[in-house]
């Protein structure tokens, strides 16, 4: 129900604390971190935009955790195709 | 981009649509339910049904905030609108809803000032720049959106803004869920749950799905990846006769939620102690309102609002439709009084709606990636 | 069986869409400004219902005339744009090419053009200096001379600053005959460069949505473009300029013109990286976004490489490329194979894209 995009935070604003400035792909924005703010974001990290603010920080670990379970289905799969390419071959 | 790309990646899928289907016991039929209405856009633009089995049915829930919101408080916002030097700020989903006596673009044209915003801060601005305008905010949204309209409200505070109020439709989404599981016409075995309201509320609300109801909970991600992944670990679940709350969307939901945004809700806003949603009728505590101790800004207080009540037209089936009783195409007026053109309901206009979903991309036959064609019908 | 009863709702669906249009609002509404549905809707029910006449029924970009013994093509366009002024150019660059462009993609050579100004009261004069410069240099670009105009003024409020109205004429001197209703499955479907930087630009110009951005709009005349593309390949079955509405909506037209199908991929369609990024952040397809400076061409799927090759040999073409065929499944239809790999239709949008929260 909600369009959450990730965006890369650049740079803090200098005088609004609760306020960075975000890139998406080239884009940039002034996104309202005042939701993170026991754990505020620093430029380099990520987070997920949501109508102009910062709802979540994405972790780097658990995508990357997400990716590899991915990746090895992934590979299981070639794998068996393979396999199975392999096994047609009488 | 970054972590949206990746997860829109072809191969991982095809893999993925093999380990679902292998785990589809024969002859058995599974219905899951994506509760959000992202995910119902997300599965239709990205052609996702084309990795799945016939064996399993993805049924539309009723989180669409769009959707559920009765043509009664839209008439009260385009009454509300057409105050003398009212200024209303609203979300794109809104401009086309109807009520029952036009949309916000159609109040425009005769003579309203609705003005789309971004963002909710954005009526801020519009509300400093025009001191002699009231600028009323048209909240809508469930807990994902709520903390926002809860930090503009504390920011107008801050700055002694005396021009800004929220008309507040915000809704929440367990009771939604609580009406869908208790509803007799539906046999549900699984949830794809709502990822974006979870970074607000966490997954812990979730535990008296599987607890009470034995059904399996998977909180989703938007990318077409992670439904499928989510998918994959319902599958996982049932095939083990399991029925946990699990997380798939890790990297952006934290199990316990965002206290920071709870606590803006709190401050703000509770809840009504009933609120009638489109198609499901009435349900307590399932709603928000603007508390007591900031009243001025609460539009329904500021002006008078009419609240009167008003029925579905006959032809309108899109409460079955929320429910996940009917597909789209099963509703009588789909199609052809009911169109994106000329919308009867809110499931057909909002972006996200079932019905406006299905139209708009998947109105065609399904050509099923081999891995799933390979299943056997029952 | 359940896919029986999809497939006759299906079919009455289709039916209903292809009943005469009807036009069921009292007032005109912002919707039927962007060139989706209500446009055409609004067009057919009251343009065409009273104006009929078979020169106007092919509703592509210009009219083409036979005057005198000679073919010419006619075409009008307004612009309403706000801002005036924006990155890659003015309402006066518009003005022009995108009557230039009309004729271009008729298979005219653009001649003549006139302009019409509305000017609002307390409209600076240097404001109308550089409008009009602009369009001085646009025309010289393109190779056209502005010839008559008009010029009328109104109460402050009204205009928006400036609207200007031009007019094209043009000769058609090759043996071609282009209208989208020539497409024909196995056709192959060719777009100039990479689509949305118009659209977007001008949305983020507004300034209300605080997005900042390097994107600039892509206004350019295309005739040198086209002149190019129709030597090396005289059997282009039908081009079209993509503005209002973007490319989804020419793909429509020709699905519905030719009454064929047609599926494009995703993966092909040309997209600036920050269009993208600021499109997924507003939550908009840029497949609807307008461009200014972009064609469409069908041509015979034989001659899809030439084609592409003369594009890319020119400045404005660099980045050419095949998107889609045209078929003869599900004929009205336009379909996307996602990057994803799942399939989805693209149809018309009632009015314009607008951002969304959900």
């Amino acid at each position: 129900m909600c369009l959450g995009i990730p965006g890369e935070v650049i740079e803090l604003h200098p005088e609004q604390p609760d306020l960075a400035k975000v890139d998406v792909s080239g884009v940039r924005r002034l996104v309202n971190i005042g939701l993170l703010s026991d754990d505020p974001p620093v430029p380099g990290e990520w987070v997920l935009i949501h109508v102009g603010f910062a709802l979540s920080k994405i972790d780097e670990r658990e995508a990357a955790a997400a990716m590899e379970f991915l990746e090895g289905i992934g590979q299981a799969y070639e794998d068996e195709i393979a396999a199975l390419r392999e096994s047609v071959i009488e | 981009m970054r972590f949206v790309d990746e997860f829109r990646d072809a191969d991982k899928a095809h893999a993925l649509a093999a380990k679902i289907a292998a785990l589809c016991e024969p002859g058995r039929q599974y219905k899951l339910m994506e509760v959000c209405g992202g995910h119902t856009h997300t599965i239709y633009k990205h052609g996702l049904e084309d990795y799945l089995p016939e064996s399993i049915t993805l049924v539309h829930g009723p989180g669409c905030p769009v959707c559920v919101i009765p043509m009664g408080r839209v008439d009260d916002a385009i009454h509300l609108a057409s105050q003398p030097d009212v200024i209303m700020t609203s979300f794109g989903d809104m401009m086309r809803v109807p009520g029952s006596g036009g949309s916000f673009f159609d109040a425009n044209a005769e003579g309203t000032n609705i003005r789309m915003v971004y963002s909710p801060l954005d009526s801020l601005k519009i509300a400093r720049q025009n001191p002699d305008k009231q600028v009323v905010f048209m909240a809508i949204g469930f807990e994902t959106t709520a903390p926002s309209t809860a930090m503009t409200m504390l920011r107008a505070a801050r700055e002694g803004l005396t021009n800004f109020s929220v008309f507040c439709n915000h809704v929440t989404i367990i009771p939604a869920i609580k009406a869908i599981l208790d509803s007799p016409d539906l046999r549900l075995d699984g949830f794809i749950g709502p990822g974006h309201v979870s970074t607000v509320i966490g997954c812990r609300p979730y535990e008296f799905i599987a607890r009470d109801y034995g059904k399996p909970v998977v909180v989703a991600g938007f990318e077409p990846l992670d439904i499928l992944q989510s998918i994959y670990m319902l599958m996982v679940q049932l095939s083990q006769g399991r029925s946990e709350i699990e997380n798939q969307y890790s990297r952006v939901v934290p199990w316990d939620g965002n206290l920071t945004a709870l606590k803006a809700i709190g401050e703000t806003m509770e809840l009504r102690p009933y609120f009638e949603w489109r198609g499901l009728g009435f349900i307590s505590h399932s709603a928000l309102k603007v508390r007591e101790q900031y009243a001025a800004m609460d539009a329904e207080l500021l002006f008078q609002v009419p609240g009167v009540r008003v029925a579905d037209p006959k032809a309108c089936q899109c409460g079955e439709v929320l429910k996940g009783v009917l597909k789209p195409w099963e509703c009588k007026v789909f199609g052809t009084a009911c169109t994106p053109e000329t919308p009867i309901g809110t499931c057909m206009v909002s972006p996200e709606g079932a019905c406006a979903a299905y139209y708009n991309f998947g109105r065609m036959n399904r050509n099923r990636v081999p891995e799933a064609a390979r299943v056997g019908r029952s | 069986m359940t896919a029986d009863r999809e497939q006759q709702v299906l079919d009455r669906i289709d039916r209903a869409r292809r009943r005469r249009p009807r036009i069921r609002e009292e007032r005109i509404t912002m919707s039927h400004g962007a060139g989706g549905k209500a446009t055409q809707t609004l067009i057919e029910a009251v343009f065409l219902e009273a104006f009929r006449n078979p020169l106007l029924e092919p509703l592509e970009d210009a009219a083409q005339l036979l005057l005198g013994g000679s073919r010419v093509a006619l075409t009008t366009d307004s612009y309403v744009v706000k801002p005036l002024f924006f990155p890659g150019g003015d309402i006066g660059d518009l003005a022009v090419n995108g009557t230039v462009n009309d004729l271009s993609v008729s298979g005219a050579t653009p001649l003549f053009l006139s302009a019409g100004f509305i000017l609002e009261e307390g409209f600076g004069v240097a404001d109308l200096n550089r409008v009009a410069e602009s369009m001085r240099d646009a025309a010289a670009a393109a190779g056209v001379r502005i010839v008559t105009g008009d010029t009328k003024v109104v109460e402050r409020g009204k205009a928006d600053g400036c609207y200007i109205n031009t007019a094209g004429v043009g000769l058609i001197e090759r043996d071609v005959s282009l209208g989208v209703a020539r497409a024909q499955p196995g056709d192959a479907i060719i777009v100039s460069g990479p689509i949305g930087d118009h659209g977007i630009t001008i949305m983020l110009a507004r300034g209300e949505l605080d997005i900042e951005a390097d994107i600039c709009s892509d206004t350019a005349p295309l005739n040198g473009l086209v002149a190019g593309l129709l030597d090396a390949v005289p059997d282009v079955r039908a081009m079209r300029d993509a503005t209002r509405g973007g490319v989804a909506t020419i793909l429509n037209e020709i699905a519905k013109a030719a009454n064929v199908g047609v599926l494009v991929s995703e993966d092909e369609i040309p997209v600036r990286a920050e269009v993208r990024g600021a499109s997924e952040l507003l939550g908009i397809d840029p497949m609807y976004v307008a461009c200014e400076g972009r064609l469409v061409a069908v041509v015979p799927g034989g001659e899809a490489d030439r084609a592409v090759a003369a594009l890319r040999a020119h400045p404005l073409g660099t980045r050419a490329a095949v998107i889609g065929h045209v078929r003869d499944e599900q004929p009205g239809i336009v379909q996307l194979k996602t990057s994803f790999g799942g399939t989805r239709i693209v149809d018309l949008l009632v009015g314009d894209p607008l951002p969304r929260i959900c």
